[in-house]
C-alpha cells in the first residue's frame, strides 16, 4: 500500500514536471506578443480610461483652496480661510500661467468661471491682506456666490465625472444632482446614436452584399472562388485614405458616376453623391465587406451540398430549402461578420470624416476634434470611454448570441 | 404495357460531354420492390439514385415514376423519400423539427404532424430523442432518425444512397434487419444503393449489378449468386474460383473446356457460343469436393494442396489447379475430414451444372 503511494506521488510529479515544460515552452512562445499587449495596448488604454476621471491636475494648480474647502459644507460662501487660501493660490498660479489651465477646466462644468479666475488674476497682486472676501468680492461679486464656490470645491476632487456625464449629456447642478445638460448643449447622445445608427446600416448593407456574394464563392469553381477572393482581398491593399479618397474622386460633382449620368442625360444636374450620408454609407461599407464575406464564406464552404438536397427530397421548393435549412446553418457566419464589421464601424474616424459632411460624423470624430482642436484629452478620453463601453457590450450582448446558434454542426 | 412503378428507359448519363457515366441503362422496378444497385464505386449506381432524386438530369432516355415522366419534375414535386450517406439531419432543428419538416412544408395541419412524427419516431425506437439535436446523437441513432425522415410524409419510393456505409459492422447489420422489417410493414418501394455485397444479398428482392455504367445482371440474390450472367457479377458476387481454358465443342448448352494444362471438363455454356474461344469457368468454392465418387461428379480434377486454414465451422483449402495457385476449396468440418495435409495431390470434383462457362473477359 505504501509503496502504491509513493509510485502515485512519484507519478504526479513526473507529470507536473513534463507539464511544467510544456508550459514553460507556450509561455515562451506567447510571451513576446503578451508583453507587446501589455506595452502599447492595455496600458494605454488603461491610462486613457484614467484620463477620463483623473483630476489631480488641479489641486496641483490650487493647493490651499483644495484644503481650506475640504470641510466645507456648501450651504453658504465659505469662511475668511478658504479666500484666504484662493488668493495665495492665484498669486503663485497666475505667473505661471496654470491658472488658465485651471479656468479653462472649471469653465467646463460652469460658463464664465474661466473669466472669472483670469480676471481675478489679473488684479490679485491689488490684494495685500485682509480681509480678504470683500476684496476679491469687490473684484468680482460671483465670488459671492455660493454656487461658483459648489463648482470649484467639485472641480477640486483628485476623480471627476464631470466629463464622462458630459460624454452622456449630463451634467451636476448647483446640489450636485446629476440632470441633463441644456436642451441646445446636448449634442453627445445624438451623436452616439448617430454611431450606432450609421454602424448598423452598414452592417445591413454589408450583409445584403456580402451574403450572395459569400454563397456565389462558396458554390462556384476553385478559380472563379480564387478570382473573387483576390478581387476582395484588393481591398485590404490598399491604403484606407487612398481608398476613401478614390471614392472622392468618383462620386464627387464632375466623378465618374456623376460625369456618366450627366452624359446619358439622365439628370441635369449633378447629385450630391459625396460629402454626405450617402458617400458615408458607400466608403464604410466598400471598405468592411471583406469582414463580412471572409467569415460567411469560411462557414459556408463547410456546409455541405446534401442538407439542401435532402430538404428538397423531402418536399421543400429551392426557396424554402435555403431559407428553413441552408440560411440557418450559415448563422454562425452571419453573426461573426455582423458583429466584426458593426463593432469596427463604431470606431470608424477617417471615412466618415473625409466622405462625410458635418451631420454625418461618428463619436471618434470628435474624440479627435477635442484632442486636436480643444486639447481637452479628458473630453477625448471620456468619449474613448463611451466608445468603448459601447463596444464591449455590443460585443458581449451579440457574441453570447453568436455563440448560443453555433451549435455543433453535423 | 405493365405499368411499373420506377421505370428507367434507354437513360444515359454524361457530366464533361465526353465521357458516359450511366450508358443506356433500362430498368423497370415493381410496386413495393427492394432493389439494390450494387457496384463498385464509380460504376454510375449513384448517378442513376441521383437522376431518379431529381438531382441529376439524365443527358438522354426518360425516367417514369407512376408511369408519368419525371425528366422535367423537380425533386421537391416527386415525393421520394431519400436516406443521405451522411444522414443529412438539419443540425439546427431537434429530432422533433427534423422529422416535422417535410409535414410543414406541405402544410399539413398541427396535431397530424405531432402524431406522425412521435408515430415515425415509434417506428425507429427513437420516441425519447424527440427534443435531441442530431449533434447529440450516436451515428446508428442518427441514421433511424433519417430512416424516419425520409418515411414520416408517407412516400411510395424511399432511395437510400449507401445508408449504412459509416456504420460499424455489428450496427449495419441489425439496421439492415430493421430496414428490411420496415420495408415489409410499410409496403414501400425501396431503391438501395450499395458497394457491399452481403448488404445486398442479404435485403434486396433483386439486385441489380453496375459495372462501367451497364447494368451487368438484374436478378433475385440467389440467382445472382448461383447463376451469374457473366464473369464481372461471378467474381464481384460472393468467393469465386476460375479456371482459364478453351472451348472445344458446345452440345445442347454443355461445353467442353480444355484447361491450361490439357485437362478437358464439362461446364455449363452461359455466354460462350462459338467453338475455340477462351472461356473462364467459375465454380463456387462450397461446391467442390475432395476425393469425390467419380460416378456422381461427372467432371474431376487434379489438384495440389498448398495451405489449409482452420476456420471452425469449415476449413478453407488454397490449392493449385490446372495452373490456378488461388483455388480455394471450402471443406465443411463434419468430423473425420481432417485428411487432408499441405503438399498432398488430391483428386477434386464438381457437377456440371456448377461449373459456368462464361466470358474471357
Amino acid at each position: 500500500m505504501a509503496q502504491h503511494t509513493t509510485a502515485d506521488t512519484s507519478l504526479r510529479e513526473k507529470l507536473r514536471r513534463a507539464e511544467r515544460r510544456r508550459k514553460i515552452q507556450a509561455g515562451t512562445l506567447i510571451g513576446p506578443l503578451l508583453l507587446l499587449m501589455l506595452i502599447f495596448y492595455f496600458i494605454p488604454i488603461g491610462m486613457m480610461l484614467y484620463r477620463s476621471i483623473d483630476n489631480s491636475r488641479m489641486r496641483e494648480i490650487l493647493p490651499n483652496t483644495a484644503r481650506a474647502l475640504a470641510h466645507w459644507s456648501g450651504e453658504s460662501i465659505p469662511g475668511e480661510e478658504a479666500f484666504a487660501a484662493i488668493v495665495r493660490d492665484m498669486k503663485k498660479a497666475y505667473p505661471a500661467r496654470t491658472l488658465a489651465t485651471a479656468g479653462r477646466r472649471l469653465n467646463f462644468d460652469q460658463v464664465g468661471f474661466y473669466s472669472l479666475l483670469l480676471k481675478s488674476g489679473r488684479k490679485i497682486k491689488k490684494i495685500d491682506g485682509p480681509p480678504y472676501r470683500d476684496k476679491l468680492i469687490k473684484i468680482d461679486k460671483k465670488w459671492g456666490d455660493p454656487a461658483y464656490w459648489t463648482v470649484l470645491k467639485r472641480g477640486l476632487r483628485n476623480i471627476t465625472w464631470m466629463y464622462l456625464l458630459r460624454a452622456l449629456d449630463l451634467r451636476y447642478d448647483t446640489q450636485n444632482r446629476v440632470v441633463g445638460v441644456p436642451e441646445e448643449e446636448a449634442i453627445y447622445v445624438s451623436i452616439i446614436l448617430r454611431t450606432i445608427y450609421i454602424s448598423l446600416s452598414v452592417t445591413i448593407l454589408c450583409l445584403v452584399i456580402g451574403y450572395p456574394l459569400a454563397y456565389f464563392m462558396a458554390t462556384s469553381s476553385a478559380s472563379v472562388r480564387n478570382l473573387l477572393m483576390i478581387g476582395l482581398l484588393l481591398v485590404f491593399w490598399t491604403s484606407l485614405l487612398v481608398r476613401t479618397l478614390s471614392w472622392i474622386l468618383v462620386l464627387q460633382d464632375k466623378g465618374v458616376v456623376n460625369s456618366f449620368l450627366l452624359w446619358t442625360g439622365l439628370i441635369s444636374h449633378p447629385l450630391p453623391l459625396v460629402f454626405n450620408r450617402f458617400g458615408v454609407y458607400v466608403a464604410m461599407t466598400h471598405v468592411l465587406l471583406p469582414f463580412m464575406v471572409l467569415p460567411l464564406y469560411s462557414v459556408m464552404a463547410g456546409i455541405p451540398s446534401y442538407y439542401v438536397r435532402a430538404a428538397r427530397s423531402l418536399g421543400a421548393t429551392p426557396i424554402a430549402a435555403f431559407f428553413k435549412v441552408y440560411t440557418p446553418m450559415t448563422l454562425p457566419g452571419i453573426g461573426a461578420g455582423c458583429l466584426m464589421v458593426f463593432i469596427q464601424a463604431l470606431g470608424y474616424y477617417i471615412t466618415p470624416a473625409l466622405v462625410g459632411g458635418p451631420k454625418d460624423q461618428m463619436v471618434s470624430y470628435f474624440v479627435a476634434f477635442f484632442v486636436n482642436e480643444r486639447v481637452n484629452w479628458s473630453m477625448a478620453s471620456a468619449l474613448g470611454v463611451v466608445l468603448l463601453v459601447m463596444t464591449g457590450s455590443f460585443y458581449l450582448i451579440f457574441g453570447k448570441r453568436v455563440n448560443i446558434t453555433n451549435m455543433k454542426l453535423g | 404495357m405493365q405499368q411499373y412503378h420506377v421505370s428507367f428507359r434507354g437513360v444515359q448519363k454524361s457530366y464533361d460531354g465526353i465521357r458516359l457515366v450511366v450508358k443506356d441503362l433500362n430498368l423497370d422496378i415493381e410496386k413495393g420492390e427492394f432493389v439494390t444497385m450494387l457496384g463498385p464505386s464509380g460504376s454510375g449506381k449513384t448517378t442513376c439514385l441521383m437522376m431518379l432524386a431529381g438531382f441529376e438530369t439524365a443527358t438522354h432516355g426518360e425516367i417514369y415514376y407512376n408511369g408519368r415522366p419525371v425528366n422535367d419534375l423537380p425533386p421537391h414535386k416527386r415525393g421520394i423519400g431519400m436516406v443521405f450517406q451522411n444522414y443529412a439531419l438539419f443540425p439546427h432543428m431537434t429530432v422533433g423539427s427534423n422529422l416535422a419538416f417535410p409535414l410543414k412544408v406541405r402544410k399539413q395541419p398541427r396535431h397530424e404532424i405531432d402524431k406522425a412524427v412521435r408515430d415515425a419516431l415509434d417506428m425507429v425506437q427513437m420516441g425519447e430523442f424527440i427534443d435531441r439535436y442530431p449533434g447529440q446523437l450516436s451515428g446508428g441513432q442518427k441514421q433511424r432518425v433519417a430512416l424516419a425522415r425520409a418515411l414520416v410524409f408517407r412516400p411510395e419510393l424511399v432511395l437510400m444512397d449507401e445508408p449504412l456505409g459509416a456504420l460499424d459492422k455489428q450496427l449495419r447489420e441489425q439496421m439492415q434487419y430493421e430496414i428490411k422489417n420496415i420495408h415489409q410493414r410499410l409496403g414501400v418501394t425501396v431503391v438501395y444503393v450499395t458497394h457491399d455485397q452481403s448488404e445486398a444479398l442479404t435485403m434486396s428482392d433483386r439486385i441489380a449489378v453496375f459495372e462501367d455504367g451497364i447494368i451487368q445482371q438484374i436478378a433475385p440474390p440467389d440467382d445472382l449468386y448461383e447463376r451469374p450472367d457473366n464473369s464481372f457479377v461471378a467474381q464481384f458476387i460472393g468467393e469465386n474460383n476460375t479456371l482459364r481454358g478453351t472451348v472445344a465443342t458446345i452440345r445442347e448448352g454443355v461445353a467442353r473446356v480444355r484447361l491450361e494444362d490439357g485437362q478437358m471438363v464439362s461446364a455449363l455454356a452461359v455466354n460462350v457460343d462459338t467453338d475455340g474461344i477462351p472461356t473462364l469457368l467459375s465454380i463456387r468454392p462450397e461446391r467442390v469436393a475432395i476425393n469425390p465418387d467419380e460416378a456422381k461428379m461427372a467432371q474431376t480434377v487434379d489438384g495440389h494442396v498448398e495451405q489449409l486454414i482452420y476456420l471452425g465451422d469449415h476449413i478453407r483449402c488454397r490449392m493449385t489447379v490446372a495452373g490456378n495457385s488461388e483455388f480455394i476449396v471450402k471443406i465443411p468440418n463434419a468430423g473425420g475430414s481432417g485428411m487432408l495435409e499441405v503438399g498432398q495431390d488430391v483428386r477434386i470434383g464438381w457437377l456440371t451444372e456448377d461449373c459456368r462457362a462464361l466470358d474471357a473477359q
